[in-house]
């Protein structure tokens, strides 16, 4: 039973500001979702004549797709901001580029930035609803939204369960988000890499810490694994690949000591051979792909929520 | 210039130990006399009945930004600040655009101060050459051209070596290598404190060591070379470091800043970038060693740190906003609330570390009201609230976290070498 019906909010920063009710409505509505975009024409005309950017700093493939799916499945008219050849190498500043694409008469900006903050300061400066499409290494609430939904149609719920979120933890929106929801929602959390990878009182976040991914993998119920960038090599946090592979990454040896009911899952994009092997990306405990169905619904959901949808049923 | 007789306000006067109620007589811009019913000819009097006579406040760690960014400040606008503020007396830092590495930047400074200033200014000159932390800037021909005390501020010197050199030549004048103690590997590209809450909000950490390896290394530096004294102590393990040190009879001084006993790193827990500062605003727990130091000492003065940046690099992305903030008009107001109005300090104790103390550390001959002395003074009112409102800061820019705040203690006249420059809390 959920208390609320409605997101009574202009804006979707993170999860760390959302309570349980508004996550629990968002995941129940999600699932209806899914229902409507396994139809043979995904199309409701819930948002006809709203108008919606997505606006990124930052490239990505797979979350921007998302998010034009799910509002073209409530009929909103989508528009991509692209970086490079937009007024931001010209010089704007933020603040100016969202109060322009509101005065065009956006409804909704979906933002994705490479510093913490940046979707708040949006949302402070416009009228419209913002959403964090990720921002910098402070949170990705769509994608800790989707993980937990994923997690929930695997194993019915997440409240005792423990989740082990492995890799550049002190670098990773994604374990920030994830980290928030699943904590309101009761699980048990592990975060798992090397030292150099965990950020400063990380467990007053309420999580623990370990550095032995072999003794925490032998009862989790959920595996997510975070991606390794290559480039963080430089900067001293993990010696090499192979070494960090060895210590950090899932393959078929260390795959043999999980429960045999465990589920892998991966933010993507995959390095192959980096975080996990191709065996175990391919592998039966990985819904690495349902987790990228699973984001349109929950993105469609959101909007649809965010932009004056009701769920009454 | 006529004179000018104070009559029957609260006299503080740190340097000769006097906490009474006095006339202050002003003659030819000196302290003529101090003492009960005094009498004047021909004076102009004012009654500073229910109000503190002070001794004009001096700020160590100003930046003016004069020259080079006009949009942020200039020495005509932050000496109005200094002087709404109750300061009569600012020492400007070097990393202006170019920057103080010269005599003949010192020399412009100064003589734009004459002409465009309201309040004393002397200018903090560059240790090293374009504050590049490689060449000895020449600081003995920016002594003799007005220049009192050597800092890099803003850029840390890393080169022990350099450091070692710098302190090591700057003792042949006597005078203190100011010090921004920051490790640059550390700090990298963290833009407030490391700990809980950077984690919690996913900004870059910045960690307290970045400062505190530094006051490490430049007490152990002291105590060998020459006489440093350490900038906008802001971490509980440097108030120790700093204790310690002096115990040891390191030759060590330091100042920390309004900020530092007045807010925590939980003001950017909103993103809100004028409270990005360098050193980062840290915990509860450094909040209270800030005010243990300036208790028994350790903390020798409280200086501003005024750091004017237009809103243009403030009101962006927190990254990439620039750090700092202005104090020069919520300093005294600062002290009074969260320092004397709490009985930490004495309010002879906090003015001394806003006067003689900074005066005594730099060689000024400035912070007291003994006869004799330059008749730089200012009337406070101790019970005046008031909000902080920027827009009507004389600064030009409106870079504070303190916002909104309620304050206490209103600057009501200040008086530079026997002249007024702000009455009734208005510059004239």
């Amino acid at each position: 039973m959920n208390k609320v019906k409605s997101l009574n909010r202009k804006d979707l920063l993170g999860l760390k500001d959302l309570s349980v009710d508004e996550i629990k409505l968002i995941l129940k509505t999600a699932h209806s979702m899914k229902e409507v975009i396994a139809r043979p024409i995904p199309k409701v005309p819930t948002l006809l004549g709203k108008h919606i950017v997505t606006l990124f700093y930052e490239p990505s493939t797979r979350t921007r797709t998302s998010f034009n799916t799910a509002a073209k499945v409530l009929s909103a008219n989508v528009t991509n901001v692209a970086i490079a050849s937009s007024s931001v190498v010209k010089g704007e500043n933020l603040i100016d580029t969202v109060k322009n694409l509101e005065v065009m008469g956006l409804d909704c900006i979906i933002i994705r930035h490479s510093m913490g903050g940046a979707p708040h300061l949006a949302a402070k400066n416009c009228n419209a609803a913002v959403i964090n499409a990720g921002d910098g290494f402070n949170e990705h609430p769509t994608q800790g939204l989707l993980d937990i939904f994923t997690m929930v149609e695997k194993k019915k719920t997440v409240k005792d369960k423990k989740v082990l979120i492995v890799g550049d933890i002190s670098h990773s929106r994604v374990a920030r988000s994830n980290i928030w929801g699943l904590k309101k929602l009761g699980a048990e959390v592990v975060v798992v890499g090397p030292p150099t990878m965990i950020p400063a009182e990380i467990e007053k976040m309420g999580v623990r810490v370990s550095f032995n991914l072999d003794q925490e993998i032998k009862d989790a119920d959920f595996i997510n694994m975070l991606r390794i960038q290559r480039e963080r090599q430089e900067q001293c946090l993990f010696p090499s690949v192979e070494e960090y592979s060895q210590l950090y990454g899932l393959n078929a040896e260390r795959m043999k000591q999980a429960k045999k009911d465990v589920i892998v899952m991966h933010p993507g994009p995959i390095n192959r051979g980096v975080e996990m092997t191709s065996e175990v990306a391919d592998g039966p405990y990985n819904v690495i792909l349902e987790q990228v169905t699973n984001g349109v619904a929950v993105r469609t959901a959101l909007l649809f929520l965010l932009l004056g949808g009701k769920n009454s049923d | 210039m006529a004179g000018l007789l104070i009559k029957n306000g609260r006299v503080v006067d740190p340097a000769s130990n006097l906490d009474a109620v006095r006339d202050v007589l002003i003659e030819n811009g000196k302290i003529k006399k101090v003492g009960v019913r005094v009498k004047g000819v021909g004076v102009r009097v004012i009654d500073a009945k229910g109000k503190l006579v002070l001794p004009g406040l001096i700020d160590m760690h100003t930046h003016l930004r004069d020259p080079g960014r006009p949009d942020k400040e200039t020495i005509a606008s932050g000496t109005r600040a200094a002087a709404k503020g109750g300061f009569t007396t600012v020492c400007c830092m070097a990393n202006t655009e170019p920057a103080i590495d010269n005599p003949a930047v010192v020399k412009y400074v100064s003589d734009t101060a004459k002409s465009d200033g309201i309040v004393n200014v002397f200018p903090i000159a560059a240790v090293t050459k374009g504050l590049k932390g490689e060449k000895l800037a020449e600081m003995g021909l920016m002594l003799e051209a007005g220049a009192v005390a050597f800092s890099d501020d803003g850029q840390p010197l890393m080169g022990s070596a350099l450091m070692r050199k710098a302190l090591e030549y700057a003792r042949q004048f006597s005078v203190p290598v100011i010090s921004h103690c920051e490790d640059k590997g550390l700090s990298h590209n963290g833009s407030m404190n490391e700990g809980a809450l950077s984690t919690a909000i996913g900004l870059p950490g910045f960690p307290a060591l970045a400062e505190e390896l530094m006051v490490a290394r430049d007490t152990m530096l002291a105590a060998e070379f020459g006489q440093v004294h350490i900038a906008h102590v802001s971490s509980a393990n440097s108030v120790e470091l700093i204790r310690r040190a002096k115990r040891r009879g390191v030759p060590v001084t330091c100042e920390t800043c309004p900020h530092y006993f007045s807010l925590t790193e939980s003001a950017v827990k909103e993103y809100d970038t004028n409270a990005k500062v360098n050193p980062p605003l840290k915990t509860p727990k450094d909040l209270k060693a800030v005010i243990r130091g300036l208790r028994d000492g350790t903390i020798d003065a409280i200086a501003t740190d005024h750091a004017p940046h237009n809103i243009e690099e403030k009101n962006i992305e927190f990254n990439s906003a620039s750090f700092g903030m202005v104090g020069l008009e919520t300093a005294l107001a600062l002290v009074l609330t969260k320092l004397v109005a709490t009985k930490a300090l004495t309010l002879k104790k906090a003015i001394e570390k806003m006067t003689v103390a900074p005066a005594r550390i730099l060689n000024l001959n400035k912070g007291t009201l003994k006869v004799g002395a330059d008749a730089d003074v200012i009337i406070v009112d101790p019970g005046a609230e008031w909000t902080v409102t920027p827009s009507q800061f004389a600064s030009k820019s409106r870079n504070t976290p303190f916002s909104g705040w309620k304050l206490k203690g209103q600057v009501i006249y200040t008086i530079v070498a026997g002249k007024i420059v702000v009455r009734d809390g208005k510059l004239l």
